[in-house]
């Protein structure tokens, strides 16, 4: 009985030992298993994957262009300037008559890439400012954050419309304005993170083991702050729609024919008294189920990647 | 009647990737004014056999079998009436005081609040008490010391503080969990002749959870061994460290160093702690066990007695003579 | 194995500066004397066990010795070498010799790893044109070694149990065939079925690579099983240093006395019955240690000299060194 035990322990190694390299789950693969649970988080990934395809393959539909003005229509936007199939305005027109629909694909495009390249910026900046001061330490880190502290110290908004109007009205600088003011939160939440990261003992390994301090951070630290990073990311791309839509709104962002979902919404808004709220609805629509599916996506990442903060 | 007899106890958690049974089936018996020590390592479910038993079990537990207390069910108790039994009856000390001290309240308040809610004394009169006890676990200075606020305390005096407040009601039952790991030796050497010194004093019965087996022989006169949610061996606790007879507790027993001994090299139990999510069917020592035949793969033993005296129970397949 | 002497620690003493949080921004920060000057000698291929209660300056002496923190004064002679005065990056090169093993197996290993690369960085760092077949090979020889399957190397710490974790930490350590490793409590976080094969592990590795170890612990019984000689710390103070036996047998200092006399016994027959030396009170605070012999304010034999001369650390006979004016 023994020995015939013994053989089936000897077996039970050897199925182990036969089996090639087994594929480790990382805490990624964990993460990704997590978020794809969430049925919110998957919903809202896949509605806005549609928003963003519309975006580019809208224009092949257009009947219009974004800056065309169908003069047949202009001058009676109420009656004749409705959502139609008929005459090509599928979202109907702004009222100036020029048709609605691409122009809201060209606002899509502009919002989110401002969202994204916002957030971009501030993520790159914020997280390799934030990382180095909290890994360096002391007179640097005290030197790195006051100047952090200064420049969060000054009116956000103000600053960017005092740019936008000294510096004139165009997308590279609202992109530069708003990427410039992001990263500051984003560098003082890496910056925290990094000193408990930086008194784990496998950075103290690393330390020991003689890993010069620019590997420690770019392979030790950084990657354990991706999770939080991405986290807070998701979060700061509506943040950047935000902004945008609220100087648009202002009638400071984007500079016409181009425009963005603020600046319609603001359209939409002044001429809502002559029953043309179509103008108002449809990029509101836009705007409104991207903000919801964004802040979904930032809800279920942080839940997969902090599972124990839930 | 015994002050506490536990059958038949079992505990199970529902997670995402199905169902863990933490505990299996655990029964013991405990006299009033002695000390029961559960032994095991980490994922043998004694620290979950307690919280079982006080309702302390994350929201996904849920526990089965019968725990009586004075002869009465504790098990399934809810709100009040558990209350009235946690702090009265049976009080418990954990690992690290600082999970079970608020640190925004001073050690007076948090003391007296307990006096107050349970016996509706005075604040003056509750918190003229609390010094009582503080200065009975050996406090210096108890009167001053009591403003002060827990961090204020060093690891050892902290875990006193935390003995003197699970005493304040005088429960017939202290349930100490791992009460000296996180502590120093001669720190632990002092609490455990403190508790030592309380169960004199009061009578009170004590679980004691180690997985420290030098703590267990020198302070428990029962000892219960469990292993992956299974009680292994149980007797009294000469019985058990003069003759064990699972292989298990062999195998712990000679895993550990002595300072009392010279060895060249420690015998050691070869493999892993089991995997709480992938229990085998049978006993869950048996991947480790050099004595395991086909039988221990599919069924659990019987716990049944060795044939020394009538406490001491084993639950192995194996006969006790042909473990050598 | 040789009989030289790979390292000498003379006088060495790390100090912390402490910010009193109440006090003023100009006021000068509190000294803590983390190390108070220790000294010892270390041969290849022997074992130094350290031990002391938590606080006494254990963990920061094993990172004073390597520089994870910088030395207040005093002397690291690595075959001849002084560490404290070497450069960055001489310093970084001399670590390939010097690794070390810490308490918290999971915390140690990078969880954004796979243990393939856990254990290939220190070939990476001093060695970064080894070519990748020749680091897989390395990685799978050493793994075999410390006891794992080499087939696990893609998968990440989070999926092992803690005496695994250990020996990953163990197999990074070696894999560049160190002549000491500095353990940290490698065992006090494991199950006590665990600690036994860990500490077998590092025994065996140690008589096949001529390894020397510096092993820190709290746990008495553990340090006297793999120690050659064994140092006493107290409030970074040395108390006592002798070869493991002599020790236990006759220690001659009252805090070792009363240290060995608190480690429970399994045995409940001499447990039970056992004299046990309590010392009472805490451990006095760092920043403002006592007079003269800091073990003085929980000493059973303390008299005026111990207040006003500090004692003298000495040889008592076949290298039985003791601090105490009374010692046995």
């Amino acid at each position: 009985m023994l020995v015939l035990n013994k053989v089936k322990i000897q077996e039970m190694a050897d199925n182990i030992a036969e089996m090639d390299a087994v594929k480790g789950r990382s805490l990624w693969t964990d993460a990704r298993r997590r978020f794809m649970q969430n049925k919110a988080a998957t919903a809202s990934v896949f509605v806005l994957t549609l928003i963003v395809l519309f975006s580019f393959i809208g224009p092949y539909f257009a009947v219009w262009t974004n800056e065309q003005i169908d003069w047949a229509v202009l001058g009676r936007v109420a009656e004749l300037g409705q959502p139609s199939f008929a005459n090509g305005h599928f979202f109907g027109t702004d009222s100036l008559g020029r048709d609605l629909y691409s122009r809201v694909i060209q606002g899509t495009r502009i919002s989110l890439s401002v969202g994204f390249v916002g957030a971009t910026v501030a993520v790159i900046i914020g997280t390799l400012y934030g990382a180095i001061a909290g890994y360096v330490g002391g007179r640097v880190d005290q030197f790195m954050m006051r100047i952090v502290d200064i420049l969060m110290a000054i009116p956000g908004m103000f600053v960017l419309i005092l740019m936008l109007v000294v510096f004139g009205r165009s997308i590279l600088m609202l992109f530069i304005a708003i990427g410039l003011l992001a990263w500051l939160d984003m560098s003082r939440i890496v910056r925290g993170q990094t000193l408990s990261i930086k008194n784990k003992e496998f950075v103290e390994a690393a330390r020991a083991t003689g890993v010069k301090n620019s590997k420690i951070i770019t392979r030790h630290i950084v990657p354990n702050l991706l999770g939080v990073v991405v986290v807070y990311a998701s979060l700061l791309v509506p943040g950047m729609i935000l902004i945008e839509s609220s100087i648009s709104f202002l009638g400071l962002g984007v500079q016409e024919p181009s425009t963005s979902w603020g600046a319609l919404i603001s359209d939409g808004a002044k001429t809502i008294r002559y029953d043309t709220e179509w103008q108002l609805l449809f990029p509101l629509a836009f705007f409104v189920t991207s903000l919801f599916c964004f802040y979904f996506i930032g809800d279920g990442l942080r839940d997969a990647l902090d599972p124990k903060d839930r | 009647m015994s002050l506490l007899e536990v059958k038949n106890l079992s505990v199970e958690f529902s997670t995402p990737d199905g169902t863990v049974r933490a505990v299996n089936n655990v029964s013991f018996n405990l006299e009033e004014g002695k000390t029961l020590a559960i032994v095991g390592e980490s994922g043998s479910g004694k620290s979950q056999t307690v919280f079982a038993m006080m309702g302390l079990l994350a929201t996904n537990g849920t526990a089965t079998g019968s725990v009586k207390f004075e002869g009465a069910e504790v098990l399934g108790l809810k709100g009040d009436a558990l209350n009235a039994i946690r702090a009265q009856k049976i009080a418990m000390v954990f690992q690290d005081p600082m999970t079970s001290l608020n640190p925004y309240m001073r050690i007076s308040d948090q003391m007296a609040e307990v006096l107050i809610h349970h016996n509706g004394i005075s604040k003056y009169e509750a918190i003229k008490q609390s010094v009582r006890m503080l200065d009975a676990v050996k406090i210096p200075e108890a009167k001053n010391r009591i403003r002060m606020y827990p961090h204020e305390f060093s690891g050892g005096m902290r875990q006193r503080v935390m003995i003197a407040m699970s005493l304040l009601c005088q429960p017939k039952l202290l349930i100490a969990d791992e009460p000296t790991t996180a502590l120093d030796v001669t720190v632990q050497a002092q609490i455990m002749r403190l508790l030592a010194d309380i169960q004199k004093e009061l009578g009170t019965a004590i679980i004691l959870i180690t997985h420290d087996l030098g703590v267990v022989a020198g302070n428990s006169d029962d000892t219960l061994v469990m292993y992956g949610g299974q009680v292994m061996e149980v007797g009294t606790t000469e019985a058990v460290y003069a003759t064990p007879t699972h292989p298990y507790t062999q195998g712990l027993m000679s895993a550990v160093p002595r300072v009392d001994v010279v060895l060249d090299v420690l015998v050691t139990i070869p493999g892993n702690p089991p995997n709480m999510m992938n229990m085998p069917a049978g006993c869950p020592f048996t991947p480790r066990c050099r004595f395991a035949i086909d039988k221990c793969v599919e069924t659990m033993p019987e716990l049944v007695k060795t044939g020394g005296d009538s406490s001491h129970l084993r639950a192995c397949n194996v006969a006790v003579e042909d473990l050598v | 194995m040789s009989n030289e002497t790979i390292m000498q620690v003379d006088n060495l003493k790390v100090y912390f500066r402490v910010k009193n949080p109440e006090a003023m921004p100009w006021t000068r920060p509190d000294v803590l004397k983390a190390v108070d000057g220790v000294s010892f000698k270390l041969k290849a291929g022997e074992t130094l066990g350290i031990v002391g209660e938590s606080g006494c300056g254990k963990s920061t002496l094993a990172r004073g010795i390597i520089r994870l923190i910088e030395a207040e004064e005093g002397q690291v002679l690595w075959l001849g070498q002084d560490l404290l005065k070497l450069s960055n990056n001489e310093m970084r090169s001399r670590r390939q010799e010097i690794q070390m093993i810490f308490q918290d197996p999971l915390a140690s290993l990078d969880p954004r790893m796979n243990i393939g690369e856990i254990i290939a960085e220190p070939i990476k760092t001093h060695h970064p044109k080894t070519p990748k077949a020749e680091v897989k090979q390395m990685v799978e020889d050493v793994m075999v070694r410390v006891g794992l399957l080499p087939n696990l190397v893609n998968r990440y710490p989070h999926e092992f149990s803690g005496g695994q974790c250990q020996r990953i930490g163990i197999a990074r350590a070696l894999i560049l065939k160190p002549k000491l490793i500095v353990c940290d409590e490698p065992v006090s976080a494991l199950d006590v079925s665990i600690q036994a094969q860990v500490v077998n592990l590092l025994k065996e590795l140690q008589d096949e690579m001529g390894l020397a170890l510096i092993f820190i612990a709290h746990d008495l019984s553990i340090v006297k099983h793999i120690s050659t000689r064994i140092m006493v710390l107290y409030l970074g103070n040395m108390m006592e240093l002798a070869d493991s036996a002599d020790l236990y047998d006759r220690p001659r200092h009252p805090y070792t006395q009363a240290l060995i006399s608190a480690v429970p016994i399994p045995d409940p027959l001499i447990e039970k019955n056992k004299e046990l030396i309590l010392i009472e009170g805490d451990l006095p605070s760092a920043i403002n240690p006592p007079s003269g012999c800091v073990f003085r304010t929980r000493c059973p034999k303390a008299q005026d000299i111990c207040a006003s001369d500090k004692p003298v650390f000495e040889d008592t006979g076949k290298g039985h060194m003791v601090a105490c004016h009374f010692h046995d």
